[in-house]
């Protein structure tokens, strides 16, 4: 089963760039990176450009709008994403908790949707 | 046993309901085996092996489960109870949220029917009904694969594998809907679960706590039905029926466990329990200690229930008007007035308060809340005896 691993945040939350626990950090995100790369369950994972740099597109009527910034007003953002393919929810878990955000905001994990043949 | 086997919640209840399915078309013909719910387990476990032998073409974890289980004991009796803790904690699952899991795991590990889940956590049925399809959707759908937790998962679990077993329990004392006092196979079930769990985790008082509970509370099973099989109340009991042993044995643990300075709720209802199997007749009771016990309760689970509870103890150690005044509070603000014992505790202290039509028209109140019939007929004989104090005074 494939799981997308969502990691939010609030803006400036965990150690500040430049600061050691900042560069310790960024060791932990390649040790759990490495860890699921390791045991063959990482399918893809990436950070994100920061919230500002969004661009939201809906549709309506046929006419498409853009809005500036994230779709969701949330003190939390979207920082980046992991994509798991593992047997169970637990295992997704268990290397969900291994991502730093997990520490400094939260880590949501649901399963991707198996679309069938066309 | 069959949901660890197949990992598979829906595949479990499928190949139990089978198996359920083929007993009650073989047994009237050949006869009841030696242990009928062995017999179901190992069909339904034969059923789970043939699904998965069919769908194994996915790999990991079913074929060694499969691999693992065709080498177990074919009759399910040797393995049943560890296999019933094991299922438990699987199913009390922490992706699941709390409420959902105990209700999940009281209808499938344990058994008990939707109606009976509604009425021990105070709900209504379509309630309960749409929590077990929550918690069976997220399983399904988020990919949940039930297995017995490793030991440093477990402690998350515990939480909510001791409130099954309190509840299973809870039912299997005062069951609903059946003619029957008590339900022997769901004391049972949960005193061979407790005392499991007990021997697994012997340093946790709670789990001690929880024993001692169900022994104290289950010692006194006997006393609870007349030969009429109507209830009997505590303060009537006939106090020689209790199993004296089973008592001495719950009041040497919660003794242990509370020695441990970490109470916790199931050790403090298992000390107001301890309180009455000390009393040699129901008016040596320390309701005093009861009443304290009980406050010291509500600051672990500040229920309703619970407050009710109280009110009776301070109704017998203060007098019923100081118990009526906490009981009146909750019967007008709570969830609690859809719980048939409140009003059956208020009928008894109008009753003793000399408030005779009041009295009645709480016990009626109890009887519009459809009890099991054991407590519809201790109800009856209450009213008829108030009725029949009464007549003569309207006479007169």
């Amino acid at each position: 089963m494939k799981y997308i691993a969502l990691l939010y945040g609030e803006p400036g939350a965990g150690p500040a760039p430049g600061t050691p626990e900042f560069i310790r950090m960024l060791g932990e995100y390649q040790s759990a990176t490495t860890a699921m790369a390791n045991v063959g369950i990482l399918v893809d994972s990436s950070p994100l450009q920061p919230p500002h740099t969004a661009t939201t597109v809906r549709v309506r009527d046929g006419e498409t709008q853009l809005t500036d910034g994230p779709f969701a007003e949330i003190k939390e953002q979207l920082g980046g994403y992991y994509i798991l393919d593992c047997e169970d929810l637990d295992t997704a878990l268990r290397y969900a908790a291994m991502i730093p955000s997990a520490r400094y905001g939260s880590v949501e994990v649901r399963p991707v949707m198996v679309m069938g043949p066309p | 046993m069959v949901a660890r086997l197949a990992g598979d919640l829906s595949l479990a209840e499928d190949c139990t309901q089978e198996a359920c399915a083929a007993a009650i078309d073989q047994w009237p013909r050949e006869g009841l085996p030696a242990n009928p719910g062995g017999w179901v387990v190992a069909v339904a476990r034969r059923r789970a092996l043939d699904n998965l032998r069919r769908e194994s073409a996915r790999a990991g974890k079913e074929r060694e489960a499969v691999r693992e289980w065709a080498a177990a004991e074919p009759d399910g009796s040797a393995v049943a109870g560890d296999d019933q803790l094991a299922l438990l904690f699987a199913c009390c699952h922490p992706a699941l949220d709390p409420a959902s899991r105990v209700t999940l795991t009281l209808r499938v590990v344990c058994g008990l029917p939707t109606a009976s889940i509604a009425r021990l956590l105070l709900l209504s049925e379509p309630a309960v009904a749409q929590r077990i399809v929550r918690a069976k959707r997220k399983i399904r759908d988020a990919g949940i694969r039930l297995r017995v937790p490793d030991p440093g998962e477990r402690p998350v679990r515990l939480a909510s594998v001791l409130r099954v077993i309190y509840l299973t329990f809870t039912e299997g004392h005062s069951p609903h809907g059946i003619s029957a006092v008590v339900r022997d196979d769901l004391c049972g079930e949960a005193l061979r679960l407790a005392a499991r769990l007990h021997r697994l985790l012997p340093d946790e008082p709670e789990v001690t706590g929880l024993l001692a509970l169900i022994m104290l509370t289950g010692a006194r099973s006997a006393a609870r039905a007349d030969e009429d099989g109507a209830l009997v109340l505590l303060a009537d009991q006939d106090r020689s029926r209790w199993d004296r042993d089973r008592q001495d044995e719950g009041r040497s643990l919660v003794e242990a466990a509370l020695a441990q300075r970490r109470p916790g709720p199931y050790q403090l209802q298992a000390a107001i329990a301890a309180c009455h199997a000390d009393a040699e007749t129901a008016a040596d009771t320390d309701w005093r200690q009861i009443a304290a016990l009980y406050s010291e309760l509500l600051r672990f689970d500040p229920s309703p229930v619970i407050e009710a509870n109280r009110a009776v103890a301070v109704a017998y150690a203060e007098g019923p008007t100081a118990g009526m005044a906490i009981l009146d509070t909750l019967a007008a603000s709570s969830r609690l007035a859809r719980w048939p014992q409140l009003h059956i505790a208020r009928g008894a202290l109008l009753a003793q308060c000399g408030r005779h039509d009041d009295a009645i028209a709480a016990y009626r109140d109890a009887l519009a809340l459809e009890p099991a019939s054991a407590v519809r007929r201790h109800i009856s004989a209450q009213i008829a005896a108030l009725g029949a104090a009464h007549a003569p005074i309207e006479e007169t």
